[in-house]
């Protein structure tokens, strides 16, 4: 509020000086006013660096709609006022998608428990590729060491420090399971997640009000909420982004696995099963009777975690 | 008492601000504290605000903390109102009649904790209207959470209204309509059972957290809430009738003091149930109760207060189940205090903060609120107190000057 004041003091003052019209006065004003409601719509001060421009950027962010909401116009312009803020509040050049799922594909996740040495590749690409918060060491992807004769990963040791593998014991990840039937989704007061029509869980990050009860309703733990504002390297950024996926988040809103939206609405496969050295990682969609994950489905013994709760989970475990 | 001869609204706003902010030296000091601690709250909320929950004891395994268990408990003592509405409106008890209005503006400042408890809890506080229907998205009927939202609100609207209608009524020395007002009186005897349910369906409708995931998490609500709710208002009534010269006849609390034995009891019978089943075969979904009663992994953060919490609610329902003063108030005070907190600590963190532990993961830890969010919530509580006092006092100066011309 402060430099709200000084502001629109300083423009008084220019224009007295420069004895300029009363119109041209008003719009000052005006200008600064917004300015002002701007900056505090955006974090309730105005740092000194910010221009006009990006007031108006932010200002037209605030009052956007739910993403499932815009049209298709809408979405790329929310999409390039982004890129454009990135540019100007960080100083960063990145790319960011608003790519749609395509037709036909529903993904799906199998996870081999008898490959998996509890490396944690997959952990640290996770990180990289959805620029997760360094602050909190926000991790998706979680795994459990666990004693043979154990399936329940809840028994297990999911922060173990040490050289693996380890005789005896086997590994387990956990993730969001992009459930068929997800208690988060029917849990958000505001739509602000929804499962996509290729199966995936996404977050509106500018549309969550975070009340955390997603986070409340979720079996599996696989939602992860902003306690701060959150912090990448600007040279460990990764520029490569999609709306609904890794581009940048807030302090106070949720944010989840979105099985790299960004990398898989591309044909590529997630960061994590891309970074596995084991091939425990299987990905995959579902619709295609082709695909490894049909096969793994087909011909492997399969289980998923908390069947009982009857959430559909679309992630499996399997053994060779 | 002051015969006012002005009429109509804007006499009886400013009447209506005139009584309420006058007082002795007593009530100014005691207004000035309460304005001090809203402001330490205010402060702290903007430190919350500027850098996140960060500020907070929560964490991505306990999530929910001070805010949402405050919430839950107040949202009872706004339902209790129900207690002296009920006996007052249908049963026609003259007694409970002349202090029902005590009871809404109790409801009402509950309402306004539960609602800044919401509030002071979001990330994204400046997004609520994401959830207003029109401008947002609403994600109704799916989500409990918006089922409370509405219920609540209208619970406010409810116990806002009605009084006003009968103390404008009053004010102006008219009774007030049956027609006009009743039907919203019946409306709100429904509407306070469900917003207690509503708030418990909240918890209960969760299978990721079987400490909550428990048909009988509502009705203990509501028992704890009838038990709990008429103890405020007693506490309340106490402090009127010994600071002001509203009568209020002895009778009042004898019938309040039965309401509370009767729903302390059945609340006691409840927990009893629960730990039994969560004891007798312990399962692992019984990990949370564990950690409650006895704590797990070495991790007993919660089990000094609920132990305290059972200690207080049995010795407040044995106070007031066996009065040997015939309802002192010097006596009755300490029996509502103790029941008072002792169903504040079980239904406050005593059911929120175990719901989380251990997480669906497995890991167990341990929740501590900061000196933030503990400023942060007295100054909420600070305000509801605040609201109730700011209401009551013109409500009982109107009513008073309505019984004297009436007689």
């Amino acid at each position: 509020m402060d430099s709200r004041k000084k502001e629109g003091q300083m423009k008084t003052n220019d224009i007295l000086e420069k004895k300029s019209t009363r119109r041209s006065f008003i719009k000052k004003l005006s200008i600064a006013a917004a300015a002002g409601s701007a900056g505090l719509v955006a974090g309730g001060c105005v740092s000194t660096g910010e221009t006009t421009e990006e007031m108006g950027l932010k200002w037209e962010e605030y009052f956007k709609k739910n993403y499932r909401m815009m049209t298709d116009k809408e979405k790329d312009e929310t999409v390039a006022r982004l890129e454009k803020l990135a540019k100007l509040q960080d100083d960063v050049n990145i790319q960011m998608s608003n790519q749609e799922p395509r037709e036909k594909v529903l993904f799906g996740y199998a996870f081999n428990i008898s490959r998996c040495k509890g490396y944690m590749d997959c952990v640290e690409a996770c990180v990289k590729e959805n620029n997760l918060d360094r602050n909190s060491k926000t991790q998706y992807i979680r795994i459990f060491e666990m004693d043979s004769g154990q399936q329940d990963p809840t028994s297990g040791d999911g922060k173990y420090h040490h050289e693996v593998p380890v005789e005896n014991k086997y590994y387990m990840g956990i993730q969001c399971f992009h459930c068929e039937n997800a208690p988060c989704i029917k849990a958000c007061p505001t739509k602000a997640t929804w499962r996509e029509p290729d199966g995936i869980v996404v977050v509106d990050y500018d549309w969550c009000i975070g009340c955390r009860y997603c986070m409340a309703a979720c079996p599996f733990w696989g939602r992860r909420f902003n306690w701060g504002e959150p912090e990448v390297p600007k040279e460990e950024l990764n520029t490569k982004q999609h709306y609904l996926g890794n581009r940048k988040r807030m302090k106070g809103v949720m944010e989840k696995c979105t099985f790299c939206v960004q990398r898989t609405r591309q044909g590529k496969l997630p960061a994590c099963a891309d970074a596995c050295p084991t091939g425990s990682r299987v990905f995959g969609n579902l619709l295609d009777p082709n695909s490894e994950i049909r096969y793994v489905l087909k011909h492997k013994k399969v289980f998923r975690f908390k069947e009982e709760l009857g959430t559909d989970p679309k992630f499996w475990y399997f053994m060779d | 008492m002051n015969m006012n001869p002005k009429k109509g609204i804007v006499g009886f706003t400013s009447d209506c601000i005139r009584w309420s902010l006058s007082g002795g030296l007593g009530f100014k000091l005691y207004i000035v504290i309460l304005l001090a601690l809203m402001g330490a709250g205010v402060y702290a909320y903007t430190n919350q605000y500027q850098h996140g929950l960060i500020t907070t004891g929560m964490s991505n395994i306990v999530s929910w903390g001070l805010y949402i268990s405050n919430f839950t408990f107040f949202v009872g003592v706004a339902a209790a109102a129900v207690m002296l509405i009920i006996p007052a409106y249908i049963l026609k008890d003259k007694d409970l009649h002349e202090v029902v209005i005590i009871g809404e503006g109790v409801a009402v400042g509950a309402l306004v904790m539960c609602l800044l408890f919401i509030t002071v809890d979001m990330g994204g506080p400046l997004k609520v209207w994401h959830m207003i229907p029109g401008i947002g998205l609403f994600n109704w009927p799916s989500s409990i959470l918006t089922w409370d939202m509405l219920v609540l609100n209208g619970y406010l609207a409810l116990n806002t209204l009605v009084p006003l209608y009968i103390l404008y009524c009053n004010y102006n020395n008219k009774k007030p309509v049956g027609w006009k007002y009743k039907p919203f009186v019946f409306l709100s005897i429904f509407w306070a059972v469900s917003i207690h349910m509503t708030t418990a369906f909240l918890y209960q409708g969760l299978p990721a957290r079987p400490f909550w995931n428990n048909p009988l998490l509502g009705p203990r609500f509501l028992a704890s809430a009838f038990a709990a709710g008429p103890a405020v208002i007693m506490m309340v009534l106490i402090v009127i009738q010994q600071k002001t010269n509203y009568l209020i006849d002895k009778n009042v609390f004898f019938k309040l003091k039965r309401i509370i034995v009767a729903s302390a009891i059945i609340n006691l019978l409840m927990l009893f149930s629960e730990i039994f089943k969560e004891f007798y075969n312990a399962t692992h979904h019984s990990l949370s109760a564990q950690y409650l009663f006895f704590g797990l992994d070495g991790h007993d953060a919660l089990v000094p207060w609920i132990w305290t919490a059972i200690g207080l609610n049995i010795l407040g329902t044995l106070l007031f189940a066996f009065d040997p003063t015939k309802c002192n108030p010097k006596y009755l005070m300490p029996a509502a205090i103790s029941l008072f907190t002792g169903i504040w600590i079980e239904k406050g963190f005593g059911l929120i903060i175990p719901g989380f532990i251990p997480s669906p993961m497995g890991e167990v830890i341990d929740y501590a609120p900061t000196a933030n969010e503990i400023l942060i919530t007295l100054g909420v509580l600070a305000l509801g107190i605040l609201v109730v006092t700011l209401l009551i006092k013109p409500s009982l100066v109107i009513l008073q000057r309505f019984k004297e011309l009436n007689t």
